[in-house]
């Protein structure tokens, strides 16, 4: 039975903490919240000490950090209905970009691991592709307007230009490039409330969300040609629900983060805990079980984010209405 | 505009600072639990958006719908003035505010519309019961202007 244990909390942030980012070497850690700043952590001997405070780069809320894959940039998602793109360079860190377009509050914001692509959305119902160029120019790629109500987070698929999206509409959405037009090519509706977040494992070819609807469910690629028989109408890969893991969560599940290391799964929830899942040894592939590994009780409010450290194996990061932002080690 | 000093969560965090539903914050009964008594009282005096009375004296509120479970669980129905009623999110989100405001920060506040009692019953759960976006609207200055009215009443 495994354990989660409570192993550094991190004070700074006045207010609600409502995203963690890891950096992708795993040495760093980004956190923003409702104080409109972002906060970079590492380590300084045993301990975790903020390195940098960003407090000028927007005027509300800030909902969201992501880090692109080669590390150089990160990027602030905004109420105030921009995103930033910031660099480190001198010793500090630049805002390079501010990316206008939505309407109001954008809510998630994910660079593909190309590092090609880069996605935004917002309360405005859309989802923004933007192209990167060399000279770090953004240009927009396409706009969507393919859900019904606001869009809660973005996610690239690993290994793929394959984009994934959440939302208040109850689905999440797949889009892909076609030529010169993105396009929706999935459109899975098993929730029955918010889907507030989604998240690839390390090989992309399973995806976990989590809902208002209190449950956690694990969908899996089926490539044309397929063993098992999946359709897959257009030569397009079909998704499908093989898992729904409910009975655990007692309030809003509002976030989940899939080990690429070692395939632990964590959920940030409504009701102050962080929960970790793993697959069951004697799973079967196309209809896999899960088990709860272990639960952790620390935060004193709503968790709103959790993060594996993508180098260091058992590590994880989380952000609490509790003000604080923890770190934790499952054994 | 983009202070760097925000006042910290929990009892009147909020950007705009309002005087009169200031000196009740954080105050529990004298043996620190809170009953459905004591948060009907914190709502009851609400003023309507529309009219200038309470939402007790309108009998949008009453102390049977207010619920309290665990010692940090409430659960508050409201009952529009009528199923086409314009103001109910308006309404609900004052509710919620003055709780958040009001009660300590690791309640976990619940605020919904008695069923069956509005047209737009399942629509307007669903948005106060988002976090995100009751954030953002309490983020939107003319929004909040109006539940600032709202809650501006005597102790």
């Amino acid at each position: 039975m495994g354990r989660l244990e409570g192993s550094h909390i991190l004070h700074g942030h006045k207010g609600r903490v409502w995203n963690v980012a890891w950096h992708p070497e795993g040495h760093l850690l980004a956190s923003c919240g409702e104080d409109k700043t972002i906060r970079i952590w590492g380590r300084d001997g045993q301990k975790w000490v903020c390195k940098t405070c960003l407090s000028d780069g927007h005027s509300r809320t800030i909902r969201a950090v992501s880090w692109s894959a080669c590390g150089k940039f990160l990027a602030s998602a905004s109420f105030d209905g921009t995103t930033s793109v910031w660099t480190y360079t001198k010793g500090d860190y630049d805002c390079i970009m501010s990316l206008e377009g939505h309407e109001n509050e954008v809510k998630s914001s994910a660079w593909s691991h190309s590092g090609q692509y880069f996605a935004t959305c917002g309360r405005d119902k859309t989802v923004w592709v933007w192209e990167v160029a060399e000279d770090n120019e953004y240009e927009c790629a396409a706009v969507l307007f393919n859900h019904a109500q606001d869009v809660k987070k973005v996610a690239w698929q690993p290994g793929r230009d394959i984009l994934a999206s959440c939302s208040y509409d109850d689905s999440i959405k797949m889009f892909r490039e076609d030529g010169t037009e993105w396009v929706q090519c999935a459109n899975l509706t098993s929730h029955t409330s918010t889907v507030w977040s989604i998240a690839f494992n390390g090989s992309g070819d399973r995806m976990a969300s989590s809902s208002d609807d209190l449950t956690v469910k694990i969908w899996q690629e089926y490539p044309p040609g397929n063993a098992q028989g999946i359709e897959t109408p257009d030569n397009i890969p079909a998704w499908k629900c093989v898992c729904t893991l409910s009975g655990y969560h007692s309030r809003t599940v509002y976030d989940i983060s899939w080990c690429p290391l070692s395939g632990r799964i964590a959920t940030a929830c409504g009701d102050d805990k962080i929960r970790v899942f793993q697959e069951s040894p004697e799973s079967d592939h196309d209809a896999p079980t899960f088990e709860l590994e272990g639960t952790a009780d620390g935060h004193t409010q709503d968790v709103n984010a959790v993060a594996w450290n993508p180098k260091e194996v058992g590590l994880l990061a989380s952000a609490s209405d509790d003000g604080t932002v923890r770190l934790w080690c499952a054994k | 505009e983009n202070s760097q000093e925000v006042p910290a969560r929990g009892c009147c965090q909020d950007e705009i600072k309002p005087s009169a539903t200031k000196s009740g914050c954080c105050q529990d009964n004298s043996d620190g639990k809170f009953d459905s008594k004591g948060i009907y009282e914190l709502i009851r005096n609400i003023m309507d958006p529309e009219h200038p009375l309470t939402l007790e004296a309108l009998n949008v509120v009453n102390e049977a719908d207010v619920k309290v479970y665990n010692e940090r669980e409430v659960m508050v129905l409201f009952t529009p003035t009528i199923p086409h009623c314009s103001m109910a999110t308006m309404i609900g989100l004052a509710i919620r505010v003055r709780l958040l405001r009001t009660l300590p920060p690791t309640f976990k506040v619940t605020v919904r519309i008695s069923p069956g009692t509005h047209v737009s019953e399942h629509p307007i759960n669903k948005q106060l019961a988002d976090k995100e976006r009751v954030a953002a609207a309490m983020e939107n200055r003319n929004l909040l202007a109006v539940i600032e009215q709202c809650l501006t009443f005597e102790e």
